[in-house]
């Protein structure tokens, strides 16, 4: 057997170029392309206030005589809109500049209160077992049993009742991230909960056992770290439900609040002009959303591959 | 170093391999598996293919099946079937010669089997798509077949699915399997390695006498010397996807010309040979070994252990009928002296990794006592401290007892941190460097991972992180049976070694007679969680008084029974 000697690659980076993940990433067009799309709509979001030319939620820029100015086109009043104006003269452009970071921050803010939620609570049922094993898991399979939309919706409407109506509206991101979140968890509890009854079978937990490191520990510092590759994937991929869950909940009207519309609540303003000619006041935050959901996705299903061997 | 054999001119050979070659195309470049092997099998012959792991020896039997998928690729000059040439046919006709005229025989038979079907329905599909029978007649012909391989009431057995038998029997139906299209040829790739000494004799005469009866060639490919020994005619060491060294079994094994096959011989324990401490001892005129010291390190008193297989919970606490209880270990009680090695054996199942964890503190024993220095280990806390402190343990397998996600240093150092022994970092830094030098590794090792090592490295990482608490007594489970053999002489070295330097006590948990003979100082037979024997090590192999403990010592297969 000839021994494959790798050139040994100097420093981290060199590490990091040389690794097999890097090596799939790079022979994978599928995950490239999706990289440079996502990572363009993520700087666009993150950067909108520079890169916007309008502020979109200024009343006192907005001028009515911009209305409904086809894209790439001058208005009346000799304003040049990229991707044309919607019926109040708000550039579309920049709307779906500010409307992304709103998207994916209560995207991403959701999936990580759902990761941290199942990663806890799957470990958990994982490590103990029995009855709390079955509370946890049978809790999870009938939040499963429902589309997590719906569930999401429910929570919505009881938060709503609680939350007295003057906090309503500053609320309503926090009681957003918290209903997605909440409806996502399952997916992470489940995975983490396989993977953590394997590895606890395994010696060098037992090697911790025999020291008497307690159990949080042995969870922490021993299994967590071996858990941690699902755990990715189902979040990139989850990243892409929970933006594509709150355009839902924003296009019908229970997400965030008009004031900071979220891609979802521009589509929603967008399908009343549909049928007027007024496309592109629709066209343009969908085909966003569906390119960030759609980048995200094909990541994640790349990062499931590239990590799993056995699935290629 | 190859060697092939002229054809007679009377008998063709029924596998002639010529020049055949296995790459795997990988991205870091190309990697040779089997690099350029040629050999013959004749009828009615037996040739064992020997090599350690990462030898190419099953990817040989692979390559021949026509089983390499991408990115391996496969080339030979030639790879002729009684002549006809069977490299490079497409898989229609290579699916054909597989199980008809090629049978297989693979290490786990559970794995070999369709649980789903019994074991009447997969003999009668194979004999019914290789031969003109009918169903009825194909069912006789499954019965003889089954019969043949030593399955007791064949007729009544046959329409049971495969976990109905038991380990050994499962592999006698694949035997039955393999031979039921009558192939020319069959390649086992360890087939009794998955079992018991006591049944892997059984199957390897099984094996043999089916294959002599009915003419058949065999190609077994084992790394376990003993089991070649005991079965085949001639036989091939292979090392780095090359023949080092063919010929016939026992000129190979009592004049091996090659050093790598010197090297790979001698490093083999023999379960002839005597307990090295125990000769060294009559030498001196002591007439036992150590001598009892005053008082055991660990007694294990009465100690049972009852697991309640139950199926559901109202099952476990009604009782009745539905209550499934499993007596592991049985009123097991023992010694151990201080310095010395207590080794415990047993076939699976007999209770040994059971014993071994409840001493360690994993388990908690069903009845009985286990004594740490005369205090019972589970009595209280003070004694769970002075438990953790005092014992410690080496695993099975050393893939799965170090995190694959911790740096070598890290887990060596765990137990002084877990222990609290120190919390100096340079301290405890320095304490790693010196045990990774201690079990002759490169203090550098520390800021890798695990998976950049060996599996003896590996090991030797697992016995530092034992060591780094300073206990005093450390159970080894099954330490070497994942290892090859030549690193099994060196890890053992090392634990006798380390043992000396630390005063240390040990109990080896081990299926292999050989390695307790040259091991312990004093032994228990375990047999289904009862000790059938305990006493001293020359005392056990020389003249043993149980029933059980003499069939198990007659049933290891070992290279000095050939003639």
């Amino acid at each position: 057997m000839t021994d494959i000697t790798p050139s040994a690659p100097k420093g981290r980076i060199g590490k990091i170029i040389d690794s097999d993940v890097f090596y799939s990433y790079r022979t994978s067009p599928v995950a490239i392309i999706a990289s440079i799309i996502a990572t363009i709509l993520v700087l666009g979001a993150l950067f909108a206030p520079w890169i916007a030319p309008y502020d979109p939620f200024n009343p006192r820029t907005l001028n009515l005589m911009n209305g409904f100015t086809p894209p790439m086109s001058e208005s009346f009043t000799g304003n040049f809109f990229l991707f044309g104006s919607d019926h109040q003269g708000r550039d579309v452009f920049s709307a779906i500049l500010y409307g992304s970071r709103v998207s994916l921050m209560v995207g991403l803010s959701a999936i990580m209160f759902a990761m941290v939620l199942g990663v806890s609570l799957g470990l958990i049922a994982g490590y103990r077992g029995g009855l709390t094993d079955t509370v946890i898991m049978r809790i999870a399979d009938v939040q499963l049993s429902f589309p997590s939309i719906l569930i999401a919706l429910l929570i919505f409407g009881v938060a709503r009742g609680i939350i007295p109506p003057s906090q309503q509206e500053s609320m309503a991101i926090f009681v957003l991230i918290f209903a997605i979140g909440l409806s996502d968890w399952a997916q992470f509890a489940r995975t983490v909960r396989g993977t953590t009854m394997v590895e606890k079978q395994k010696d060098y937990v037992s090697a911790a056992r025999i020291l008497g490191v307690k159990p949080i520990f042995i969870l922490i510092r021993h299994i967590l770290p071996n858990v941690v590759g699902p755990v990715l994937v189902i979040a990139t991929i989850g990243l892409a439900l929970a933006i594509i869950a709150e355009a839902t909940l924003s296009f019908l009207g229970v997400g965030v609040p008009p004031t900071q519309p979220s891609l979802g609540t521009l589509i929603r303003i967008g399908q009343q002009f549909l049928f007027s000619g007024e496309w592109w006041i629709l066209f343009y935050p969908a085909v966003t959303l569906i390119l960030l959901a759609l980048s995200v996705n094909l990541l994640g299903d790349w990062l499931r591959d590239a990590l799993n061997p056995r699935l290629r | 170093m190859t060697e092939t054999l002229k054809a007679a001119p009377v008998s063709q050979p029924v596998l002639s391999v010529k020049d055949l070659k296995v790459v795997f195309h990988l991205r870091r470049g190309d990697f040779t598996a089997v690099d350029g092997i040629s050999f013959d099998i004749m009828p009615g012959e037996v040739l064992g293919v020997v090599g350690e792991s990462g030898a190419g020896k099953s990817m040989t039997g692979t390559a021949i099946m026509g089983l390499i998928d991408r990115p391996g690729e496969v080339t030979a000059t030639s790879i002729s079937l009684k002549g006809e040439r069977i490299d490079g046919l497409d898989e229609e006709s290579m699916r054909r010669i597989r199980g008809k005229r090629i049978g297989m025989v693979f290490q786990d038979p559970l794995t070999s089997l369709n649980p789903l079907y019994t074991v009447g329905e997969q003999l009668i599909e194979t004999i019914r798509r290789h031969l003109p029978l009918n169903e009825k007649q194909a069912r006789e012909r499954a019965i003889e077949l089954l019969a043949d391989a030593g399955i007791p009431d064949p007729a009544g057995r046959i329409d049971s699915y495969p976990h109905q038998f038991s380990g050994g029997m499962r592999q006698r139906v694949v035997i039955s399997l393999a031979l039921a299209a009558e192939p020319e040829l069959v390649i086992a790739d360890e087939p009794t390695s998955a079992l018991d000494v006591s049944v892997q004799a059984q199957i390897i005469k099984v094996l043999k006498r089916l294959c002599a009866q009915r003419g058949v060639a065999v190609m077994l490919i084992t790394h376990d010397m003993g089991v070649i020994a005991e079965a085949a005619d001639r036989m091939i060491v292979m090392n780095k996807g090359k023949i080092v060294e063919t010929g016939p079994v026992g000129d190979i094994i009592h004049r091996p010309q090659e050093p790598y096959t010197i090297k790979l011989i001698e490093a083999i324990p023999s379960i002839k040979s005597q307990n090295p401490r125990y000769v060294a001892a009559v030498a001196k005129g002591e007439v036992a070994i150590g001598g009892k010291t005053d008082a055991p390190i660990v007694t294990v008193d009465n100690l049972s252990k009852v697991f309640d297989l139950s199926p559901s919970l109202f099952a476990r606490v009604l009782g009745g009928k539905s209550r499934k209880l499993v007596n592991a270990v049985n009123d097991v009680s023992f010694s151990i002296q201080r310095g010395q090695t207590y080794g415990l054996v047993g076939e699976s199942g007999s209770g040994k990794s059971t014993c071994a964890r409840m001493i360690v503190g994993l388990l908690e024993p069903t009845s009985g006592s286990i004594k740490l220095e005369g205090a019972d280990i589970w009595r209280d806390k003070e004694a769970t401290a002075r438990r953790r402190q005092k014992i410690q343990m080496i695993f099975q397998d050393p893939y799965a007892s170090l995190n694959p996600r911790w740096r070598v240093g890290e887990i060596i150092a765990e137990p002084i941190r877990a222990l609290g022994i120190s919390k100096n970092a340079t301290e405890i830094g320095d304490r790693v460097a010196d045990l990774l030098e201690r079990v002759r590794l490169d203090p550098a090792a520390m800021r890798k991972y695990p998976h950049e090592f060996s599996g003896g490295q590996r090991q030797r990482i697992a016995i530092a992180r034992a060591l780094s608490s300073q206990p005093e007594f450390i159970i080894c489970d099954e330490p070497t049976s994942a290892l090859d053999v030549s690193v099994q002489a060196q890890v053992l070295e090392l634990m006798s070694r380390l043992q000396e330097e630390f005063g240390l006590t040990y109990l080896l948990i081990s299926h292999n007679l050989a390695v307790i003979r040259q091991m312990a100082d004093a032994v228990g037979v375990l047999h289904n969680g009862v000790m059938v024997e305990n006493g001293e090590v020359e005392q056990i192999f020389s003249d043993p008084r149980a029933d059980y403990t003499r069939m198990l010592l007659d049933a290891v297969p070992d290279i000095a029974k050939v003639a």
